[in-house]
């Protein structure tokens, strides 16, 4: 088996693994004593992967996060949930296919998920804009929330989106309209909230599903004020020091751990969640079980207090 | 996309009337002058002050500098301002942020939003001004802390709020710290709303991206001043996803209200009469 769509920085380590699994077929078709040959070569492999993965720089975490293959916000969905019943439209003008979401049952329990929706393939990326919202996007999404916030349910929001929709029809809808609306409604909503950023987390339109009661990121994820190469567009004159740029956004999740803009970092495969998704959907498994279960231990009003308050705290400046 | 581009399809007049001043005449000076964009008319700085930098000829609003515009809408003297010792810290290390901090404090303004206590009009309230020549009025910790706060204060003293805003969008200096400031000012528009009370958002040229998508589109009554482009993405960015120009039309105030995401456009001579009016009409108790 070849693993496909390498990225430059893990090639090497890539077809080495190849051929640690060729070697192992090979002794098994041939009924071949290749004990030493794979030991050796799967001490090796074990050594450059720790060599290429425990040191990414934040440009190789955004092409991680941005690749093909990831799971998607439906991947996760189908994997962590049972009886998922998808619900459309904003009841308003359409149908966005950019965000996914509907009723579900985690754990035991019915939940909300929603989450911005990236394709599998270029065909699927065309018809949902690479996962880039309209505001029927953001109003169908913040219409589920408000249903769940009705029947008591807790909201599982799952972020992954190069950004809003740059379009004109997006901005005659009042693209920045639906975006401050779903800010301030998951701001006051009485029921548990839990967002995590699974891979690209770009700007106001990520944002816009993340002000939550707790904010996860998986390891690899990305969030960004703006894209590395827009801005080094903007500020540099030079979409091309995007690798610089990257660094100096902060935008990795042990970075933004580190400024309390998210609560907790989930530790995905060393490869990348895309390479062992079913990992991956274990982890994040847990991870929301126990929140929620820590978030429904508490009343109403003062979790929508302590998720006040968790905003409040983010700001940096001297008096 | 500057003003000139939005407003350069226009039909000009063939001639303009150029006033004679008898001081220049006499000390020989040069006033210094501003072109209209829109209608090529010259118009002595001083004399445009004295017309809020509008243009007398077409109505053109240019940009006014938020000494002016507190003047403009504030009763004389009313003005008292909160947390202006409230500095940007420069929190990710990021490439040039400090030195152009301390180039802009030098130069005398201290951040991209000024807000305070006041009466309009004899109503007090607690009004909020942007000023987009700090950092293209960039929505960074400061400015989101000043939003907020202005909110819990006016939440905690029963007053409305009025919002004047310009803004690039989200300081992207500050990265994520910047962006979360949506999240935190929007919070802060909830709590206040959800207590019964008046926000007015006054949308001026240009409110982009973050701010925007944040307070500026949360308030009961959006006005907007003529012209004015409001809009969520980059105009060049937009450019770019469609493969073609932006009619110098889209997303002007003109253009917001055909589309119902404003209440009114006020011109600027109209402004303070047309808050006075609203903040009266929702006085309580008498
Ligand atoms: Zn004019």
């Amino acid at each position: 088996m070849g693993y496909t769509r390498p990225l430059d920085f893990e090639k090497d380590y890539l077809e080495l693994r190849e051929r640690l699994d060729a070697l192992k077929d090979m002794a098994r078709e041939k009924a071949l004593d290749l004990g030493d040959e794979i030991a050796s070569l799967e001490a090796k492999v074990a050594a450059l992967k720790e060599q290429r993965y425990r040191s990414l720089t934040a440009w190789q975490k955004v092409q991680i996060a941005r690749h093909i293959e990831r799971p998607t916000t439906r991947d996760f969905i189908d994997a962590l949930c049972e009886d998922f019943v998808e619900l459309h439209g904003d009841r308003c003008f359409g149908d966005d296919a950019a965000i996914v979401g509907g009723l579900a049952r985690f754990e035991g329990r019915p939940v909300t998920v929603v989450g911005h929706l990236k394709g599998r393939d270029t065909a699927e990326n065309l018809q949902r804009h690479f996962g880039m919202p309209h505001p029927e996007g953001y109003r169908k999404a913040l219409r589920l929330m408000k249903q769940a916030e009705k029947f008591g349910r807790p909201v599982i929001c799952f972020i992954d989106t190069p950004g809003a929709y740059p379009g004109t029809g997006a901005e005659e809808r009042g693209q920045g309209w639906a975006i401050s609306q779903s800010l301030m409604q998951m701001a006051l909503l009485r029921v548990p909230t839990v967002s995590i950023v699974i891979g690209e987390g770009g700007s106001g339109g990520a944002l816009a599903l993340g002000v939550a009661d707790r904010v996860l990121m998986l390891s690899y994820a990305v969030y960004s004020v703006i894209s590395p190469e827009g801005c080094a567009s903007i500020l540099w004159k030079d979409s091309r020091r995007a690798e610089q740029m990257a660094e100096s956004l902060k935008l990795t999740a042990a970075d933004l751990l580190a400024l309390g803009i998210i609560d907790e970092v989930v530790e995905e495969p060393l490869e990348g969640a895309h390479r062992a998704p079913q990992q991956t959907f274990a982890a994040v498994r847990e991870r929301l079980r126990w929140h929620l279960h820590d978030l429904e231990g508490l009343e109403a009003t003062r979790r929508v207090e302590l998720r006040y308050q968790r905003l409040r705290r983010i700001g940096a400046f001297e008096e | 996309m500057t003003i000139k581009d939005a407003f350069g399809s226009k039909p000009r007049k063939k001639y303009v009337t150029l006033p004679v001043y008898a001081e220049d005449l006499q000390y020989g000076a040069v006033p210094p002058v501003k072109r209209c964009p829109r209608c090529g008319l010259r118009t002595r700085e001083e004399e445009l002050a004295q017309h809020w930098n509008v243009c007398p000829a077409c109505g053109h609003h240019f940009p006014l500098a938020v000494e002016r515009r507190l003047e403009l809408v504030a009763d004389a003297g009313s003005f008292e301002p909160f947390d202006e010792t409230l500095r940007s810290v420069d929190v990710l290390g990021f490439p040039g942020y400090a030195d152009k901090l301390a180039a802009l404090w030098e130069s005398g303004r201290s951040e991209a939003i000024v807000t305070g206590r006041a009466t309009v009009g004899g109503e007090p309230v607690v009004l909020g001004v942007m000023d987009s020549e700090f950092m293209m009025g960039s929505m960074g910790s400061v400015v989101g802390e000043k939003v907020t706060r202005a909110f819990e204060r006016a939440l905690e003293a029963r007053l409305p709020v009025i919002m004047i805003t310009a803004s690039g969008g989200a300081r992207m200096q500050e990265g994520m710290v910047s962006l979360l400031q949506m999240a935190k000012t929007s919070a802060a528009v909830g709590r206040f709303s959800a207590a019964g009370l008046l926000y007015i958002s006054v949308l001026t040229h240009p409110t982009t991206g973050g701010v925007t998508a944040s307070f500026a589109t949360l308030a009961d009554i959006i006005l907007a001043e003529p012209g004015a482009l409001v809009l969520f993405a980059g105009p060049r960015v937009i450019e770019q996803t469609i493969q073609q120009k932006l009619p110098p039309e889209f997303q002007r105030a003109e253009a917001c209200l055909q589309h119902g995401l404003v209440d009114a456009i006020v011109p600027r001579q109209e402004l303070k009469a047309v808050l006075a009016r609203l903040l009266a009409l929702h006085r309580t108790g008498g």
